[in-house]
Parts: structure tokens; sequence; C-alpha cells
């Protein structure tokens, strides 16, 4: 049986190599993402220490700012180090979709919820 | 047979006998199970965030409960978790570079950059255990006080401050009098608060080495010892307390001021550290719960990672996959392995960061 995903121009298929040139440049994207995580790690860190938590605006702002940035990291493990990013469009939408749509759906309920448990303790305490 | 990019027509593709995907059967269900593992890790976090907002008492602040370095004085906020953030991330990428190696059938690439991932799994590990015996052990321990008093409090720059105290009001010993303090109960030694100090009388015990005694010391039977420690208390020493433009966090109150509140403690209020039933940290114990189960539910994967990529490496070790002609178990592991680190990434943000 011939099996497509050893037929198909895969670099990650089971029989894919590549040379030692290739290789080189795939460990210079590697590094420079590796740095990119790193740099970003560093920055939340020293925005975490630096600015103290708050209830200002200011604070509300840098909050947002770390999730983005969390959101960042998150692609460059998944697109680059997990290599979603190389494979086939419907692998990659058959993972992330009904992700996103589980999340986002249970994100907006808990919230909504939550908040109406919130407005009930507030009036019953 | 790679490099012969075929046009393959839809009916073909899914009319069976092929992969649509264009990835291995094991590669495709591990990817199933990371989204399935995802969800759970999702639901968790957006637990923990419907309760964290939903709290009508204060939730502790990371970097100031999260302030600490082993065998270390003093305070420095949030870098032993970006240390372990730090461990985690390169881990991940010397897994990548063994993936890279295996494409080019590199033995020996693939065992060193996997024993390096291995390695930089247990240095997690361990830094978790660290982390994890801390905040169990605490810093300090707190009690609450039973009736109102006011009391003058110190902030970092020096300024004073007279602070209005309820009663029922939550506050904490700072490290050294508190695991003295601690100690001096477990051991049912004689405690009193007297000149600003902690004197702590006790009869000579088994365990002489804690004292920093000989043990063969040959007084250690007679003499009681007097323990002396200045009274340190701080007030909202893991919450976010402000009024108007000034920040009331961490104030020290010593001296005679600290001794007022030493002698308003609710005695059956007093809490060391952490555990599933009262925690030292916030009022509520739900911040306690959420940092044990969704921390340690990741540890757990940290180390079932662990065992697998030294299976891995072992098999790489031994040339097996040589033999099988490809290292696409080395990818499949490092896809378990980027994921643990990817959840980490969110931990870290939602538990420390914000």
């Amino acid at each position: 049986m011939e099996r497509d995903d050893l037929l198909v121009n895969d670099q990650y298929s089971i029989d894919a190599r590549h040379s030692e040139e290739d290789g080189v440049k795939i460990r210079k994207k590697l590094y420079m993402v590796t740095v990119i995580l790193t740099v970003i790690t560093i920055f939340e860190i020293f925005m975490g220490v630096y600015f103290k938590r708050n209830s200002t605006f200011t604070w509300e702002v840098i909050k947002l700012g770390f999730v983005v940035l969390t959101l960042v990291k998150a692609a460059y493990i998944v697109l680059i180090f997990m290599h979603l990013g190389d494979e086939r469009k419907n692998l990659k939408y058959v993972v992330l979709l009904p992700y996103a749509l589980f999340i986002l759906y249970l994100i907006f309920i808990a919230t909504y919820e939550g908040l109406s448990v919130q407005h009930l303790n507030n009036m019953f305490r | 047979m790679s490099g012969h990019a075929q046009a393959v027509s839809k009916d073909q593709v899914w009319g069976g006998g092929s992969s649509p995907f264009g990835i291995s059967y094991g590669k495709m269900m591990m990817w199933y199970f990371l989204v399935s593992d995802a969800l759970t890790f999702g639901g968790l976090l957006t637990a923990y965030g419907v309760i964290r907002h939903a709290s009508s008492e204060p939730w502790p602040v990371g970097e100031q409960v999260f302030e600490s370095l082993p065998g270390l004085h003093g305070s420095y906020p949030l870098i032993y978790v970006a240390l372990m953030t730090f461990i985690l991330i390169i881990s991940s990428v010397t897994m990548v570079l063994a993936v890279e190696a295996g494409h080019r059938m590199d033995k020996k690439g693939v065992i060193k950059w996997m024993g390096y991932t291995v390695l930089g799994g247990f240095f997690f590990l361990s830094s978790q255990a660290w982390e994890w015996s801390h905040f169990i052990h605490g810093s300090g321990g707190g009690f609450q006080i039973s009736a109102p008093i006011s009391v003058n409090a110190v902030d970092d720059h020096g300024d004073q401050k007279t602070m209005e105290l309820n009663g029922g009001s939550w506050v904490h010993m700072t490290s050294d009098m508190g695991h003295a303090y601690e100690h001096a109960l477990e051991h049912g030694d004689h405690i009193e608060i007297a000149n600003g100090k902690l004197i702590i009388t006790s009869a000579h015990h088994e365990d002489g080495a804690s004292h920093g005694h000989d043990a063969h010391a040959e007084h250690s039977a007679t003499a009681p010892t007097i323990e002396q420690y200045d009274l340190d208390i701080v007030l909202n020493k893991y919450t976010l307390v402000r009024e108007g433009d000034k920040d009331l966090r961490k104030l020290h109150v010593t001296g005679a001021e600290a001794e007022k509140i030493m002698k308003a403690m609710s005695p059956n209020t007093v809490v060391f550290g952490a555990n599933l039933k009262k925690n030292e940290y916030a009022v509520q114990q739900q911040y306690a719960n959420f940092f044990f189960f969704i921390t340690g539910f990741h540890g757990f994967h940290v180390l079932q990672g662990v065992i697998i990529n030294l299976i891995v490496f072992l098999m790489a070790y031994r040339g097996i996959f040589e033999k099988r002609g490809h290292y696409e178990m080395v990818e499949k592991v490092g896809l378990f392995w980027h994921f643990v680190d990817l959840v980490w990434v969110f931990v870290f943000t939602f538990f420390y960061l914000v």
C-alpha cells in the first residue's frame, strides 16, 4: 500500500531527509525563535517586577500586554517548534479550529456566569 | 521517496489507503491527544480565572508570594519562576534540535540533544519540587488579630504611617521570627513576648543539630537555652492595598508596636505555609488549591515527559531508530514535550504575572 504521507513533498514525513546545509538553515531559524522567546520572557519578568500590580489603567494595559505576549509565545511554540505551520492546511484547521471554538465559548460562558454569581454574592452578603 | 510532489485528487485522498493529513497515524493521534489535553488545561485555567474574579477576598499578588531563591535571604520577585521558565524553553529548544538531527539520521546528534532535554526536564522538576516545598513551608506564617488596634508602621521608603487594624485582620511574621515561632510551638517551648522581642526558652531536645549545637556537647542535658528574635510583623504581605497614591504593601511593624499585635493574636488562626485546608497567603483557600492542582497537574505532565524522553533517549542510544530507518518517534515525543512547555507559558502568565 502506498502511503500518502510517504509520497508528498513534506519535510516532516517519515522518510524525509535533509542535507547538512538545510540543517544549518533550519537550526538558524530555531535559534532565532529561541532568542525571541527568551527576550519576550525577560521583558515580561522586567515588566512584572518593575510595575507593581495595581488597579490603575496602566496596569490594565500591561496585563493585556502580558496576554498578547503569551499568545505570541504560544504561536511560536505551536507553529515552529511543533511545526504545525509546516503541516497541511486541513490538519492545521482540525487542530486549531475546534480548540479555538470550545475555549472561546468556555471563556465567554464562564465570564458571563461568573459575573452573575458575583452579582448574587454581593446582593446577599 | 521524498521530494515527489504529487497532485492527488480529493477522491483519492479521502478514498482510503492514504493519509489525508499527510502525517502518520501515530503523529495524528498525538495531535488529537494534545488537543484534548489542552482543553483540560484550558478548562482549569478558565476555572481559575472565574474563581479569582468572583472572589470577594483579596487575591495574593504573584510577585509578593514568589520572591525567594534557594539558600538566599531577601526579596527577588519572580526571579526563580523566570529561571524555571527559561529552563523549560531551553529544553524545548534542545528537543527540536534532536528532531532536526533525526531528519539528518545523525544518531550522535539525537543522543546528545535528547540527553540535554532529559537533563532540562529534571532541572525543571527539581525546581518545582523546591517551589512546592517553599510554598507549603511558607515564609513566616500569619494570624488574625482578635481586637481592633492601631499601630505605627514603616514602609519601604522609611515613611511612617499609622494603620488602623480591624479585629480579624490578617498580619504576617517575617521568616526569621516566624519560623522560630513555628518551631517553638511544635516543640512546646515557652514563648514570651517582651521588650519588642520574641523570647523562646527551650529545654534541650535530642535534635540538637537543628539548634546549631554539637550533639555531643555535655551541657546539653541540663541548661535550657534562651533565644531572642526581634519582633517584625508585616502588614499586607501578599496583597495589594492602596490608599489614593500611597502604596500600603509590606508595611513593617517592629518593637513595642509589634508587641501590641502579637498580644492581640487570635491563637487558633495561626497558620504556617499552605496545605489543602488552610494557607497563610490568602484568606480564601481557592488560591492555594488552584496552585496545587494546576502546577501539580502540569508537573505530572513534565514527569511523564521526562520518563518518555528518557526511554526514547535509550532507544536512540541502542540504535533502534537507526535500524528502523527513521527517527519519527523523537518527533512524536517532541510534540508532547513542546506541549508541556506551551502549558507552562500560560500557567506562568496567569499564575505569576497578572
